[in-house]
């Protein structure tokens, strides 16, 4: 496989702002990049750095193994999909998706043979009349995405493109950008800051704050190694929880200590790390603390609290409770019998802990 | 209960009719000045001189139109405001077409394409709109002469368009800053340049603005007094110059009926731009964002 976006010691600055520092990112042609982070992280400036919409301060930008970092948008070969859409409003549907073409001098036969097939492709061909203006979001969304589709780019960039549509058209868009890109078999960089659209589309992920890359990885890696605990706060919902706790060496292991509200001390010992700092944070997915009725495992960790608040979400049951000073989050079948107030086991699976610096919040 | 309702009704109908009373004093005591320009216009000088200012005119003549028109004197010229008509027209078409192009320009860069330094240049240029005429009198008589302009319609038709800058690139910096930038940004990526850009996507959008900024322009430029007595000649001078000469260069008897005719002629046409466009002025003024 071969490099299709290539990012090397890329740095920006607006003023003396920093928004991007030091970003190195390299994908293979096929895969689906998604950048995640909140607001003001930089992920969309990254974007826009990558389709030239903004100049970099210092590093490069390869696309396809070229240097771009000095070329014009047009020249890159990449299409882009914007959150507003970006349609132009005075053009009818059909003009807005030829548009491109008709700047670059495409012939006219050539136009409307691809219109046609990017129109059944995204089942649009009743809309090629009308204008933006009188097109649902939806509708409007799978324009922007044909006026990218029909270039045939090399790169296609998605700059949160869901995000104004309301939840149940949101999860259809996804589904069918995912398609897309299974159909196509296409590269694309796709911003975002919703974690679980990140999760669901991503072949590989950039999770950035404060125009730091905090993690690049899977999906799966990103989810079960975090590597801080930012990156263990922001993916997932709920996110991981956090225990603070400490540690104390023995002979040929650790016993890391979790002081309960009681005063009460609950003590595991990890046998496999060979140095843990005094005080370090406790990682675990809600997933991973479960019912005692499920406790077929081994490996585990039972500590008995009190449940402080039921949240049944349908597919699952989320109880909170207090271990040490912190709030957990529980993971618990939907068909759980507990009640708020009592005082049940908690059953932690301690193969699924990560744990964490206090101080520097890297990952051990 | 029935006396109550019937009571407010009637304190209701006395409050309506005291603000239609109102309402319509408001709107004679505005249109008086112009039914007495009417009516004086329409009258013979015999009738002014022995008739009330408001009656009705009892024979009328369009005779002091046609007076004013073709045969009224502006100083020792007799030619009516026929010819002062023409070159105001010749003024104000190119300097509102050139002013308002210009214009749209402008606040498509100020607003879309953000360079360093663009919101110093735009608050120069808001600034520009605020510099009173008399301040630039003398280094444009300065200027012009240099150019060779001087005393001619394309001197002020210059000195009109550079005024106007100002005003209009306000306009269409305010109308296009509700514009989303990612059409910009989406058009490069497509491939269009920075004038296709304009012309093809920018330029549509515009109507509104468009007749908001020409009214404006036109109106401006077409009642303009002060550069036009101080940068014309004989043979350029606008239509407002050539009005005050035929009131005020009248030997002998005073011609209010010619005057008057003479004044209607001069403010029809803003008049009639502003009838035909005003719907659009409106709406072009109260156009808060294009939704796309």
């Amino acid at each position: 496989m071969n490099s299709i976006l290539k990012i090397k010691n890329v740095n920006k600055n607006f003023g003396k702002i920093s928004v991007l520092n030091d970003i190195n990112i390299d994908i293979e042609s096929g895969d689906f990049l998604v950048l995640v982070g909140p607001s003001g992280c930089g992920k969309s400036t990254l974007l826009n750095c990558i389709a030239g919409l903004e100049i970099i301060d210092s590093g490069d930008v390869f696309i396809d193994n070229k240097d771009m970092s000095d070329v014009a948008p047009k020249d890159r070969d990449i299409a882009m999909v914007f959150q507003s859409y970006a349609l132009y409003p005075t053009m009818t549907v059909e003009k807005n998706i030829t548009f491109g073409m008709k700047v670059r001098g495409v012939p006219d036969d050539v136009q409307k043979e691809k219109l046609k097939e990017v129109a059944k492709q995204l089942q649009i061909e009743n809309l090629l009349k009308r204008k933006p203006g009188q097109l649902s979001g939806g509708q409007r969304q799978r324009v922007a995405m044909g006026r990218a589709l029909v270039r045939n780019p090399r790169l296609f960039l998605f700059d949160e493109p869901l995000s104004n549509l309301d939840a149940k058209l949101r999860v259809e868009m996804r589904t069918e950008i995912k398609r897309l890109h299974y159909d196509l078999g296409a590269s694309m960089v796709y911003v975002t800051h919703d974690q679980i659209e990140a999760m669901t589309l991503a072949t590989k992920i950039v999770v950035m704050k404060d125009g730091f890359i905090q993690q690049i990885g899977t999906p799966a890696e990103i989810y079960n190694y975090p590597e801080n605990i930012f990156v263990a706060d922001f993916m997932g919902s709920p996110p991981m929880n956090l225990i603070n706790a400490t540690t104390i060496k023995e002979k040929n292991h650790y016993k890391i200590n979790i002081k309960m509200e009681d005063g009460s001390i609950v003590s595991i010992k990890e046998k496999n790390k060979s140095k843990l700092p005094e005080d370090l944070l406790l990682g675990i997915r809600p997933e991973n603390i479960t019912e005692t009725s499920l406790k077929n495992k081994q490996n585990c960790h039972i500590i008995r609290s009190k449940v402080d608040i039921i949240e049944p979400a349908g597919s699952d049951t989320f109880v909170v409770t207090k271990i040490g000073n912190t709030e957990v989050t529980a993971r618990f079948n939907s068909e759980t019998q507990v009640s708020v107030g009592s005082e049940i086991d908690f059953v932690v699976d301690l193969g699924k802990i990560s744990y964490f610096d206090k101080l520097s919040g890297q990952r051990i | 209960m029935i006396n109550n309702i019937n009571n407010t009704n009637y304190t209701n109908l006395l409050l309506r009719f005291l603000l239609y009373f109102i309402l319509i004093v408001f709107v004679l005591y505005y249109l008086l000045p112009l039914f007495v320009m009417i009516t004086t216009s329409l009258k013979s000088l015999e009738e002014i001189r022995t008739g009330s200012l408001v009656s009705l005119p009892r024979n009328i003549t369009f005779e002091a139109w046609g007076t004013a028109w073709s045969s009224a004197c502006t100083g020792i010229q007799c030619e009516g405001l026929r010819p002062f008509f023409w070159n105001s027209i010749f003024i104000a078409i190119p300097a509102v077409f050139i002013s308002t192009l210009i214009g749209a320009l402008n606040g498509y860069v100020v607003a879309q394409w953000r360079f360093r330094g663009a919101n110093i240049i735009f608050a120069l240029m808001l600034f520009g709109c605020f510099i009173p005429f008399q301040v630039i009198l003398l280094p444009m008589a300065r200027i012009l002469g240099l150019m060779d302009l001087a005393g001619s319609i394309t001197g002020l038709i210059f000195v009109h368009v550079i005024y106007g800058i100002g005003f209009t690139t306000l306009f269409f910096r305010n109308y296009y800053v509700n514009i989303p930038n990612e059409l910009v940004k989406a058009a490069k990526i497509d491939g269009a340049t920075f004038l296709r850009i304009f012309w093809s996507i920018f330029l549509p959008l515009s109507l509104p603005i468009i007749v908001v900024t020409v009214i404006w322009q036109f109106t401006q430029i077409w009642n303009d007094f002060l550069f036009g007595v101080s940068f014309s000649q004989a043979g350029t001078q606008p239509i407002t110059v050539a009005l005050n000469n035929i009131v005020n260069s009248t030997t002998g008897v005073k011609e209010y009926n010619v005057d008057m005719a003479a004044a209607i002629i001069a403010a029809m046409p803003t008049l009639i731009v502003y009838v035909f466009a005003g719907k659009y002025f409106i709406r072009g003024l109260t156009a808060g964002s294009v939704k796309g």
